[in-house]
């Protein structure tokens, strides 16, 4: 399951929402989520599902592999329905005992759960579609003004650079400590969840030492390659505003205008 | 003068006791001296703990002398305003692939080490483009690097460490942990290189990868126990076997049929051979 979390995985491409510069994406994505908390009825969330349909179309990336990311978060999103649908009082529509679905739980359940998709799939698009190495560069820059109040904006980035690099190699070192743990006789299955919990102590801690291992051996491989801070760094890759960043900002402020009308739309129901 | 000049080199690891005082612990290196040559092709042996890991992390600063001294091209390691130009000049490529790529996209990593030298993105652009189809993985630039197999991951790090272009590269121990091809693919770009003038350091435990070099210094307890070339090395078993080395596959025949000493390579036993028949 773990290898699933498409959140954080590049899928290559040279579509026009690939080439947008990233710090235009960065904020792009983060006006989306805003304006995801702006919405209050399902006409807002209409528009905000077809606004992200396009990018969706514009990236050419292959819909099956956006959905998978949320193969990973469904537990968390039928949790937020159940909560929702029981525990919101309003019109009573069924009851058993102390358990009653209401017309507002229902709604309210649905409401969340669109959020959440659409929240997840949104933010899995920038990641989707911009390299980590831009994505990276272009919080570098987005904090640079940062910088000036004490603010390490290249060490963060650096940081996010190396965290996204290892969460696929600090999974398969998950799995075979599991793996190994499993061969001596571990059971991660049976018991409370006080036991369970529990039960995760022999995999937590000898991923701990791996991952300071790992963090050594890292570290000597970027001294042995020169690394000494960002002060004297030229990148490869630099990173321009197009005409294309200019379209989407325009995009955007327009996006954002219209979610903020839905407000006014008289709700469905 | 040669390339590299290591002197009277000592490396002790400190330890802190249980009063959480630093006192002397073991001598990793004890009183090494070598010279390597620019262009040469040296393979370093020896047992587990003999320290030829250590001598080779001190190539390029990345361990300092305790005592003696090692200079990189008339720069010596110690000497912290010049320690970019030692470690620009010796490159370096660890034992296990996934620790030392730290980019996500294969053509990123190998850029990492040109961008910490301030080099023009055209310049950068150039010599990744280079460093990749030296190493047969242009085709795969844009992969991510967690896709790769171990091989190839190896093959990137060695791209890596091409670009800054090095004038040496220091192998430690890079096909420890891959499978006979991968090994067999990163011997024959180490051997490419070499052939282009880059100096070879190579640390390994297999013997058939030690005997392609022109030279072998075997190490045991911290000290270089012999320099000699292959042939020379592999025609005194006595010796081998007291270093706790294995001998190359042709060698172990050479002995069980009893041929000659001689006889250095596959290729000499085999016409040997085919003579006596």
């Amino acid at each position: 399951m773990i290898r699933d979390i498409t959140l954080g995985q590049y899928y290559p491409g040279k579509s026009v929402i690939h080439r947008l510069d990233a710090r235009t994406k960065i904020i792009a994505t983060l006006v989306y989520i805003v304006s995801l908390f702006i919405v209050n009825n399902f006409w807002g969330f209409l528009i905000a599902g077809v606004g992200l349909a396009v990018v969706i179309a514009l990236s050419k990336v292959p819909v099956k592999f956006i959905f998978r990311g949320l193969t990973a978060i469904f537990i968390i999103i039928i949790f937020t329905v159940v909560i929702n649908i029981f525990m919101t009082e309003g019109r009573i529509i069924w009851q058993w005992k102390f358990l009653h679905i209401t017309v507002e739980g229902l709604s309210r359940a649905g409401f969340m759960a669109v959020r959440l998709v659409l929240l997840i799939i949104g933010s899995s698009m920038m990641t989707l579609c911009t390299k980590p190495i831009e994505l990276t560069d272009g919080l570098e820059k987005l904090l640079k003004p940062l910088s000036k109040i004490g603010l390490p904006s290249h060490e963060i980035a650096l940081m996010m650079t190396i965290a996204l690099r290892f969460i696929p190699t600090l999974m398969e070192e998950t799995d075979k400590i599991i793996k190994a743990q499993q061969a001596r006789g571990a059971d991660f299955e049976s018991g409370n969840i006080i036991q369970r919990v529990k039960s995760l102590i022999p995999i937590l801690i000898p991923l701990f030492v791996s991952s300071f291992r790992i963090a050594q051996d890292l570290a000597l491989a970027m001294e042995a390659r020169c690394y000494h801070g960002g002060s004297g760094r030229t990148r490869m890759n630099e990173i321009h505003f197009h005409r294309g960043d200019a379209v989407a900002a325009v995009v955007m402020v327009l996006f954002l205008a219209v979610i903020i009308a839905s407000r006014y739309i008289p709700a469905l129901f | 003068m040669s390339f590299i000049e290591v002197k009277d080199l000592v490396i002790e690891f400190t330890k802190i006791d249980d009063e959480g005082n630093e006192v002397p612990g073991k001598k990793a290196v004890d009183g090494v001296s070598l010279n390597i040559d620019k262009g040469s092709f040296v393979a370093v042996v020896g047992m587990n703990g003999s320290g030829k890991s250590t001598l080779a992390k001190s190539l390029n600063g990345l361990l300092l002398p305790t005592a003696g001294s090692v200079v990189v091209d008339g720069f010596d390691t110690r000497d912290e305003d010049h320690i970019w130009d030692v470690r620009s000049r010796v490159g370096m490529v660890f034992q296990n692939p996934d620790n030392q790529i730290v980019s996500s996209i294969v053509e990123d990593d190998v850029a990492f080490g040109p961008e910490n030298l301030g080099i023009e993105p055209d310049e950068i652009r150039r010599r990744v483009d280079d460093a990749l189809k030296h190493v047969g993985m242009y085709d795969q630039k844009d992969k991510g690097a967690h896709m790769l197999s171990g091989g190839q991951k190896q093959r990137i790090a060695i791209a890596g460490a091409i670009a800054m272009r090095p004038q040496c590269i220091v192998f430690d121990e890079p096909t420890a942990m891959l499978d006979p091809k991968g090994r067999a693919r990163v011997m024959s770009i180490i051997k490419d290189l070499n052939a282009e003038g880059i100096t070879c350091i190579l640390i390994t435990h297999f013997m058939s990868e030690a005997e392609q070099a022109d030279r072998i210094i075997v190490m045991k307890d911290g000290k270089v126990i012999g320099d000699r070339t292959p042939a020379e090395l592999f025609s005194d078993i006595p010796f081998v076997e007291s270093a706790g080395l294995e001998l190359p596959p042709a060698i172990e025949l050479r002995k069980m049929a009893g041929l000659p000493g001689n006889l250095s390579t596959a290729a000499e036993i085999a016409e040997h051979i085919a003579a006596s028949r």
